[in-house]
C-alpha cells in the first residue's frame, strides 16, 4: 500500500502538476508555429519572464503569486507584441527558417535583459509553508491542486474562445490556410497579434506555476524549451488541444520513467528527465511526425 | 609597458588563435547553413564530441574518467570526427527529410542531451571536475614559439578546410546542394536526391565542428563543462557567420575573426570596471551580441562578405 502511494504522490502527481505547465508553454509553441510557420525558440525565455514579473509583486508589494498571475501575463503579452513587431515581423515573407534564427537571437536577448535586471540568484514567492491535505492515499499540495485546477480552467477557456468566437474562429483558418483565409477576408495581422497575446498570456501563466511548484531562476526558459518542443511535436503541430495532451504525456513520462520499475534503482537516473522528452520527440518524429492529433508535417 | 611587451604579444596569439579556432567552427557551420540551408541549433553537441573524445583519447590514465588510451593526436582527431558524424547522421537521417525547423528542434534536443551525459556521467567525462593535463601540440618549445606553433598548425587547418570547402562549393556536389537550398522542389524534380545531399552536408559540417572542439580541448589543456555552453559555442557562432556571410566561406573566416575580436576587446573594457559592474556588463555584451544579430539579419541579410555563385565551367572543361 506504501508502494502505490508513493507511486501516486511522488510519481504521479508531481508528472501531472509538470505536465499541466508544459501544456501551458506547449500550446503557444504550436499556436505560433501553426499560424506563422516557424518554431519559437524564445518561447521557455518568454515563460521565466512571467515568472519574474510575478516576482516584482511577491517581492516588493507582498502579494500571492496568484494575484501577481494576471498581470504578469499582461505585462508578458505587452513585451512579446513589441518582440514581434521589432523582430520578427520584419520576417513575415521571408522563409521561416530566417524568423527561427531571429528567435534564437531573440532567446538569448531575454535571458540576458532578465540576468541584466534581476541577476542570477534563485527567486522564490513567499507562500509559506501550507501541509499537503491527505484523502486517503493521496498526499496533496494546495498548489498542486491549484495549478491543475488553473491550468484546466484556462484550456477549457482557450477551448472555448477557439470555438466560440469569430477571433478565434479566424485564428483556426490562418491556422489551416492562410492564403484562403487572407483572400476570404481574415486580417491576418490581427489574428497574429492575438497569437501572441495567448501564447505570451498561457506562458507567463506556466512560468508563474513554476514559481509556486519549485522557484525561479534566469535558465529555467531554457530547461523548457526542449519538453515543450516535444509535447508540441507529439500532440501534432497547428492543435492547440494536442499541445496540451502533449504536454501533459511528456510530464507524466519524464516523472514516471524515474520510478524504481525494474530495481531499486530510478529507472532512469532523474537527471536524465530532459533525455526522455527528446526520445519521445525523436520517436515521434520517426514514426509519426505528424503527431498524435494529426497536426500538419511542414 | 609597450606595444612589444611579452604580455601583448601572448594577447594577440591567444586572439589569433581563439579566432582560428572559431573560423573552423564557422566552416562548418556555414557547410550546414551556407550551402545547405540547414538550422543547427545544437553546434555545441558536435564541438563537445569533438573535444571530449580527443581529450579522452589522449590523456594518460586517470581514476576520475575514462582515459589512459594515449593515443597520438593524428589518431584521435580523426577518431573524434567520425563520432561526432556519426550522431549527425542518426539526426539527419530522421529529422531531414522533414522541415528545417524539426532539425532545429531536434539539434537542440541532442545538445542538451550530450550536456547531460558530460555533467552526469562521470566515469566517462569526470563531470564538473573537468579533464586536466590534456597535451598541447609543440608545447615542448620555448615561449613564445610554442604559441606561435599552434598558431601556426591553427590556420594551416583553417586554410585546408577554407580550401577544401571552396572546392566543395564550385563542385557539383557544392551546386545542387545550392540548388536544394533554394528550391528543394525543384532540385527533387531533377532528379536529386534532397535528403541524401542534405545529410551529408550536415554530417561534413559536423565534423568540422568536432575537430574545432578538438583543437580547443588540447589549446586550453583543460576540459569542463563549459565546452557543452549554448551562449560561447552555438550562438556566437551563428552570429560570426551571418555578419561574416552566410555562403560564403571568406565572409565565415571573417566574421569569426571580428566578433571574436569585438567580444574579446568589450571583455578587456569592461574587466576594468568595478566589481559589481563586471557581472552586468558581461549580460550587456550578450545583449549586445545578440542586437547586432537582429540588425544583421534585417538590413544586410548577406552579411559583410555576400555570398558569390560559383564561376560557370569554361568551355575547355565542358568539353572534355
Amino acid at each position: 500500500v506504501t508502494a502505490l502511494s508513493d507511486f501516486i504522490n511522488l510519481y504521479l502527481l508531481p508528472g501531472l502538476v509538470v505536465g499541466c505547465i508544459y501544456a501551458l508553454g506547449a500550446i503557444g509553441i504550436s499556436l505560433l508555429f501553426g499560424i506563422l510557420r516557424f518554431a519559437h525558440f524564445a518561447h521557455g525565455d518568454m515563460m521565466t519572464l512571467g515568472a519574474y514579473l510575478a516576482v516584482i509583486f511577491t517581492a516588493s508589494l507582498g502579494w500571492s503569486p496568484y494575484a501577481a498571475l494576471p498581470i504578469a501575463a499582461i505585462g508578458t503579452a505587452i513585451v512579446a507584441l513589441g518582440l514581434d513587431r521589432a523582430f520578427y515581423q520584419p520576417f513575415r515573407r521571408a522563409p521561416g527558417i530566417v524568423t527561427v534564427i531571429a528567435s534564437f537571437g531573440v532567446m538569448l536577448m531575454l535571458r540576458s535583459a532578465i540576468q541584466l535586471i534581476w541577476g542570477v540568484d534563485v527567486k522564490t514567492y513567499d507562500i509559506g509553508i501550507r501541509f499537503p491535505m491527505e484523502l486517503g492515499l493521496l498526499k496533496i499540495a494546495p498548489r498542486q491542486v491549484t495549478i491543475v485546477l488553473a491550468t484546466a480552467a484556462l484550456v477549457v477557456a482557450l477551448h472555448l474562445f477557439l470555438s466560440r468566437t469569430r477571433l478565434g474562429k479566424a485564428m483556426r483558418a490562418v491556422s489551416d490556410d492562410p492564403d484562403l483565409a487572407r483572400v476570404s477576408g481574415i486580417d491576418v495581422e490581427q489574428v497574429v497579434r492575438w497569437t501572441w497575446i495567448i501564447g505570451a498570456g498561457l506562458a507567463a501563466a506556466g512560468g508563474v506555476f513554476i514559481g509556486i511548484q519549485t522557484k525561479v531562476h534566469p535558465s529555467m526558459g531554457w530547461d523548457l524549451l526542449l519538453p515543450l518542443f516535444a509535447a508540441a511535436v507529439l500532440g501534432g503541430i497547428g492543435r492547440p488541444y494536442g499541445a496540451v495532451a502533449g504536454g501533459l504525456a511528456i510530464g507524466l513520462t519524464q516523472e514516471l520513467a524515474t520510478y524504481p520499475w525494474l530495481s531499486d534503482d530510478p529507472f532512469i537516473a532523474p537527471g536524465y528527465k530532459p533525455a526522455v522528452a527528446f526520445s519521445v520527440m525523436v520517436i515521434m518524429l520517426i514514426w509519426r511526425p505528424t503527431g498524435l492529433f494529426r497536426g500538419r508535417v511542414f | 609597458m609597450g606595444i612589444f611587451s611579452a604580455g601583448f604579444l601572448n594577447y594577440l596569439l591567444a586572439l589569433g588563435t581563439m579566432s582560428g579556432i572559431y573560423a573552423v567552427l564557422c566552416l562548418g557551420l556555414n557547410l550546414q547553413w551556407g550551402f545547405a540551408g540547414l538550422f543547427n541549433a545544437g553546434i555545441a553537441a558536435f564541438f563537445a564530441i569533438g573535444a571530449y573524445t580527443a581529450a579522452i583519447l589522449t590523456t594518460p590514465e586517470s581514476p576520475n574518467y575514462l582515459g589512459g588510451f594515449g593515443l597520438p593526436i593524428v589518431l584521435a582527431w580523426p577518431i573524434a570526427m567520425i563520432l561526432a558524424g556519426a550522431v549527425a547522421w542518426a539526426i539527419g537521417r530522421i529529422c531531414l527529410r522533414l522541415k528545417g525547423d524539426y532539425l532545429a528542434m531536434a539539434t537542440i534536443g541532442i545538445a542538451e542531451v550530450i550536456r547531460l551525459v558530460i555533467k552526469n556521467e562521470e566515469w566517462l567525462t569526470a563531470g564538473t571536475r573537468g579533464i586536466p593535463n590534456i597535451a598541447r601540440p609543440f608545447e615542448a618549445l620555448t615561449a613564445p614559439w610554442n604559441a606561435v606553433a599552434f598558431l601556426a598548425l591553427v590556420i594551416a587547418l583553417v586554410v585546408v578546410i577554407y580550401w577544401a570547402a571552396e572546392r566543395a562549393w564550385a563542385s557539383p556536389w557544392g551546386r545542387a546542394l545550392r540548388a536544394i537550398r533554394d528550391s528543394d522542389v525543384a532540385a527533387a524534380a531533377i532528379g536529386k536526391d534532397v535528403t541524401q545531399f542534405r545529410v551529408e552536408a550536415f554530417v561534413l559540417g559536423a565534423m568540422v565542428m568536432a575537430l574545432a572542439g578538438a583543437l580547443s580541448a588540447h589549446y586550453f589543456k583543460f576540459l569542463g563543462t563549459s565546452a557543452t555552453e549554448p551562449m560561447m559555442v552555438t550562438f556566437l557562432v551563428w552570429v560570426m557567420l551571418i555578419v561574416g556571410g552566410s555562403g560564403n566561406n571568406r565572409g565565415a573566416i571573417l566574421g569569426a575573426a571580428l566578433i571574436w575580436v569585438i567580444w574579446s576587446a568589450t571583455e578587456l573594457l569592461t574587466n576594468r570596471l568595478p566589481g559589481e559592474w563586471i557581472t552586468r556588463t558581461s549580460y550587456i555584451r550578450v545583449l549586445l551580441i545578440g542586437l547586432i544579430l537582429q540588425v544583421v539579419l534585417q538590413r544586410f541579410a548577406k552579411g559583410l562578405v555576400p555570398e558569390r555563385p560559383p564561376r560557370l565551367i569554361d568551355d575547355k572543361v565542358q568539353s572534355r
